[in-house]
């Protein structure tokens, strides 16, 4: 039996307001417990929220750059529940008129482009941190979170392999980084996902019984998830079983999902409007102002990039798919002026680099314009290209100039024909076994003899100027 | 809609209360009392009824996204049942 | 040394303290010295706080000597203890907070101590204000100074009776169903109930949010009026404030009422109002005519719902708001050896029984398939209530109705019947569907010496309109100069 499955995603990210959704409190990451609280987000007696205009703000900017409907009106509700990092014993969220509804997000996977829906974007208020002790029946409970602003992105149930989940969520993570939102940090908690997956013969159009997964704080770990549990679905779809419907946390040691309680715990969250707060209604004028300020977002980039750097498509796609690499390319553009070239470099060198390293671009110590100076060193033939990738990573390692490490280390292109000349007929007096074959029409021995001069002069022979110097020592 | 013995408890349980064994009943009947009484509502033809929020509506209450002192550690944790180290310490989940 | 100052009102006081005859401290230490002789017997404070009154009181005379004073300079006061103040503990006379000192201060107290107004202390209430007669508080009701063994009423109870018997000069209390202006007819003082959204709920403890506000309890109408112009006004704290000009409700407190049309709603009166209540009601009704007011019959025909609806709104909402009381952050915490257990230890010792009562039925009212059928419902029906209100303001400026269908009746009469008791609110809980100002003056009492009392309730910021009626009301009769024999 062939299955298909689906797969939607909920998606938290973090807003970068300056304080919290509904009081004044930080929201920075990393302050000791319990200092960055009120009476309001603590959930004190007679304390009462007041909305942060900022972020509503960044939730409608990002309702924007994914096309979804903003509603005119949208109202806050109350999730009932117990739990310690609750203080109110419910969250400040929103149910029945979120901010923003059916919008969309372009992916491409396996070669097509496919839209994937967004059900919803609503705002509410983040929990705190509880902490349990190792060694004694307790927990600790940090309140700093608490109340820090969350937009929850809801997908339709729209994916169907783990690929295109990937996709989907590394592409909304993108657009959060472009609009300056939310940091897309996920090993902080500032981006967090879950997934439902549920498997349905192929050709049947109900849905099959989902299971919800969680704690998947990368790429990686989504697609691993998912995979796992397509075949675990399988396996007990195959064997005449039925799917639980459950929440089951990924296990990054065991490599596989596990059922997060004995007996799933039905929630009954009681939602109903929050009588402390007022609706909010989205005047057209400011939604204009909103949408007239929006950065240029991912697919305008890489159309752009197309358009005015002349790059192909899969370039355009690879260096727009990170903002922050889509800036390093253009800084590096602008010091040295090749952008094919730039965009070889950085797709071929720098994200090897980067990948070895296990850094994201943020983390590269090599400067755009550093990087162009490189480039134009090779261009101008001081250095060969071959050597360039050498000096990257003496650049990458010490920081360091490339003009100074080149000279340091002596590593200047020898053009000098008069030089390599004299190397050249060494070796091919050394070689006669070799001369005879390419003079017998074995053209192919040229790339030996370049390369044995190549190694004699420790990779600074001009390649150029080695092939015309043989070519013509050889006649 | 009368409660059943069982409903008062699952309501009891999602409210976090823990009711003493002679309160299951008389809360049970009290509870009906009050729904029944209730049930007087259902005579009412509500359709196209707004369900009623503020008496003079508010709309748009922001504020600005300013960082305001809140309260120092002590004063946060001055009033919790179990603290320890600058954070509140609670029993084990299980 | 003035003798019995502390039977005076914020009017008779202030002039006083401003012509420096008088100083806060005296009238302070005169106030302390009756609670501690007098108290005993009605239990209307819950926390009595010497030490920070007298302070207070020191500073109210520097500022009075300063000449830097407002109205309520040096006037002490009680404090629904359902109202947060810094420093002093806040309990809304539950086990649940019985040791919780708050770090903050509510609204109207910040204001209340900007103004240089003196905190006697805390006084009792009904559990988390859910009550009608003091009796549902954990530490032991209050008693009508009038007749002991009666209630003084709920759930401002300790305020309405300290104000009643001179444990204070004034009081703030709070009214979700009815709560301010019930006790204040049964101890016969006055009690105010602003419209929704006119005082600031930042630091009131929430019971149902969408019908709570704080209002004063007082000796006279101008006092009334004197702590509303202290405490009304837009919050930057509180989202539902209004965000509304506060007129002088002093001004044009004397202007009579005149040609003043006073709508007397049929559905208020009929079977089940005590007759002695009927005829003081009656009687006051004759009284405004006197001064010049037109009577006019309207009709709010969807009043006999109002308690039902409120017995699913308020009780939904309170669930909710009910639900930080966990052992977690504050407050009491009953023992478990795990969280679940804590969570039942806690919220089973900590509340009372009529809190639970309603946190089970506002769970209910919420819960999975019946939120359309009881809450949205109720909120439905609420918007009906409003209407009536509006089509009868459209005949009127202000309605007059009874307070309580009875006197304030025996400690112990109700408490076996819950719904017998939430019936007893029928005549004030309108308003607070509605969301609508009201106000409650003595206006009579029954044979056997009890308090009755006529309400007034205007349309959304008609303060000033009910303040003035009133105050004419009150100034025609002599009700409010009656004191109780302690």
């Amino acid at each position: 039996m062939e299955y298909e499955a689906i797969i939607g995603l909920e998606i938290h990210a973090e807003l970068l307001t300056a304080s919290k959704i509904f009081c004044g409190c930080a929201t920075t990451f990393g302050a000791p417990p319990n200092t960055q609280v009120c009476e309001v987000c603590l959930g004190m007696p007679g304390s009462l929220p007041v909305l942060n205009q900022k972020a509503v703000e960044f939730a409608l900017k990002m309702a924007l750059a994914t096309d979804c409907r903003i509603n005119e009106e949208s109202v806050f509700a109350r999730k009932n529940y117990f739990y310690p990092d609750l203080p109110k014993g419910y969250q400040i969220s929103q149910y029945e008129l979120p901010l923003a509804e059916h919008g969309h997000l372009d992916i491409r996977a396996g070669g097509e482009t496919r839209r994937i829906g967004i059900t919803r974007i609503h705002l509410e208020e983040d929990a705190g941190k509880l902490i349990h002790s190792e060694h004694r029946p307790v927990s600790f409970v940090d309140f700093n979170r608490t109340g820090v602003p969350l937009i929850e992105i809801v997908s339709e149930p729209d994916m169907r392999t783990p690929e295109e989940a990937v996709e989907y969520f590394k592409g909304l993570r993108n657009i959060l980084l472009y609009l300056g939102i939310c940091d897309g940090n996920m090993e902080e908690g500032s981006l967090r996902c879950d997934a439902n997956i549920s498997l349905r013969p192929m050709g049947q159009s109900e849905f099959g019984t989902k299971a919800e997964l969680k704690n998947m704080n990368s790429f990686r770990f989504v697609k691993q998830a998912l995979e796992y549990e397509i075949k675990r679905q399988r396996a007990l779809l195959e064997a005449g079983k039925e799917i639980v419907q459950e929440t089951r946390l990924w296990d990054t040691a065991q490599g596989q999902t596990a059922s997060m309680r004995g007996k799933e715990e039905t929630h009954d969250y009681r939602y109903f409007p929050d009588p402390d707060l007022v609706p909010v209604r989205i005047e057209a004028a400011w939604l204009e102002d909103l949408k007239a300020g929006l950065p240029e977002l991912p697919t305008a980039k890489g159309q752009r990039f197309q358009e005015q750097y002349g790059l192909p498509a899969y370039d355009a796609e690879v260096l727009t798919g990170d903002k922050a690499l889509a800036d390093y390319f253009e800084a590096c553009v602008k010091e040295f002026p090749q952008p094919k070239q730039v965009s070889n470099w950085i797709m071929v060198e720098l994200l090897r680099e980067l990948k070895t390293q296990d850094a994201g671009i943020a983390a590269c110590p090599v400067t755009p314009g550093a990087l162009g100076k490189l480039l134009a060193l090779v261009e101008k033939g001081t250095i060969s290209g071959s050597l360039a990738k050498k000096v990257f990573e003496e650049m990458w390692a010490t920081g360091k100039d490339p003009e100074a490490i080149v000279k340091e280390k002596g590593l200047e292109q020898i053009s000098d024909a008069g030089a390599l000349e004299a190397a050249a007929q060494e070796i091919l007096a050394a070689h006669p076994k070799e001369v005879a074959d390419y003079q017998a029409g074995k053209t192919k021995v040229m790339g030996f003899f370049v390369g044995q001069l190549m190694r004699k002069t420790k990779g600074q022979a001009n390649p150029q100027l080695a092939n015309e110097i043989f070519q013509r020592l050889l006649e | 809609m009368a409660l059943t013995k069982e409903e008062v408890l699952h309501v009891a349980q999602l409210a976090r209360l823990a009711l003493e064994p002679g309160e299951v009943e008389l809360f049970t009947r009290q509870l009906n009392d009050i729904l029944a009484y209730v049930e007087k509502l259902q005579e009412l033809d509500t359709s196209g009824v707004t369900p009623m929020a503020h008496v003079i509506p508010v709309f748009n209450a922001f504020r600005e996204d300013e960082v305001k002192t809140g309260l120092d550690r002590d004063a946060a944790l001055d009033n919790a049942p179990g603290r320890e180290e600058g954070s509140f310490v609670v029993p084990r989940i299980i | 040394m003035t003798d019995a100052l502390y039977s005076l009102s914020i009017s008779e006081l202030a002039p006083l303290l401003a012509r420096r005859e008088v100083s806060p401290v005296e009238v302070t230490e005169q106030l302390l010295e009756r609670i501690e002789r007098l108290d005993g017997a009605l239990h209307a404070y819950l926390t009595v706080d010497g030490a920070g009154a007298r302070a207070q009181a020191k500073e109210a005379e520097a500022r009075l000597g300063q000449g830097e004073a407002t109205p309520l300079t040096g006037i002490p006061m009680a404090l629904k203890d359902v109202l947060i103040t810094r420093g002093l503990r806040t309990t809304c006379a539950s086990r649940i907070l019985e040791n919780f000192v708050p770090p903050f201060d509510a609204t109207v107290c910040a204001k209340l101590r900007q103004a240089g107004a003196v905190f006697l202390g805390k006084v009792n209430m009904d559990e988390f204000a859910m009550g009608s007669s003091t009796e549902n508080s954990a530490f032991g009701p209050t008693h009508n100074p009038w007749n002991r063994e009666c209630i003084p009423g709920g759930s401002s109870g300790g305020s309405a009776a300290a104000v009643a018997a001179d444990f204070c000069i004034a009081s703030l209390g709070s009214d979700t169903g009815g709560s301010i202006r019930q006790p204040a007819c049964h101890c016969g003082v006055v009690g105010l109930k602003p419209t929704y959204g006119r005082v600031s709920r930042y630091g009131l403890v929430a019971y149902a949010s969408s019908l709570d506000q704080i209002g004063p309890l007082t000796k006279e109408v101008r006092d009334a009026a004197l702590l509303l112009n202290c405490i009304a006004g837009h919050d930057h704290r509180d989202s539902t404030s209004l965000d509304a000009a506060v007129p002088d409700y002093l001004e044009g407190l004397g202007r009579g009422i005149k040609g003043l049309k006073i709508g007397v709603p049929r559905e208020y009166f009929g079977a089940g109002l005590n007759p002695e209540v009927d005829a003081a009601v009656q009687n006051a009704l004759k009284t405004l005519e006197g001064l010049g007011a037109e009577l006019v019959e309207v009709s709010l025909p969807h009043s006999e719902y109002a308690v039902a609806v409120y017995y699913l709104v308020a009780v939904a909402e309170a669930s909710s708001n009910l639900a930080r009381y966990d052992g977690v952050k504050y407050g009491f915490r009953g023992e478990g050896r795990n969280l679940l257990e804590m969570y039942g230890a806690t919220r089973t010792q900590g509340f009372g029984a009529e809190v639970r009562r309603r946190i089970m039925l506002g769970t209910y009212a919420l819960s999975a398939g019946y939120y359309d059928a009881y809450y949205r419902k109720g909120s439905q029906v609420r918007a009906l209530i409003r209407g009536d209100f509006e089509t009868a303001f459209e005949k009127c400026e202000a309605v007059a109705t009874p307070v309580s269908p009875t006197p304030a009746f025996r400690l112990g009469e109700k408490v076996s019947d819950p719904l017998t008791m939430y019936l007893s609110d029928i005549f004030t809980i309108s308003a607070n569907l509605a969301g609508i100002p009201g106000i409650s003056v003595p206006c009579g009492f029954s044979a056997s010496g009890l308090p009755i009392g006529l309400q007034l309730m205007g349309p959304p910021l008609g303060e000033a309109t009910l303040l003035q009626a009133a105050y004419a009301f009150e100034q025609a009769t002599d009700w409010h100069r009656r004191k109780p024999q302690l």
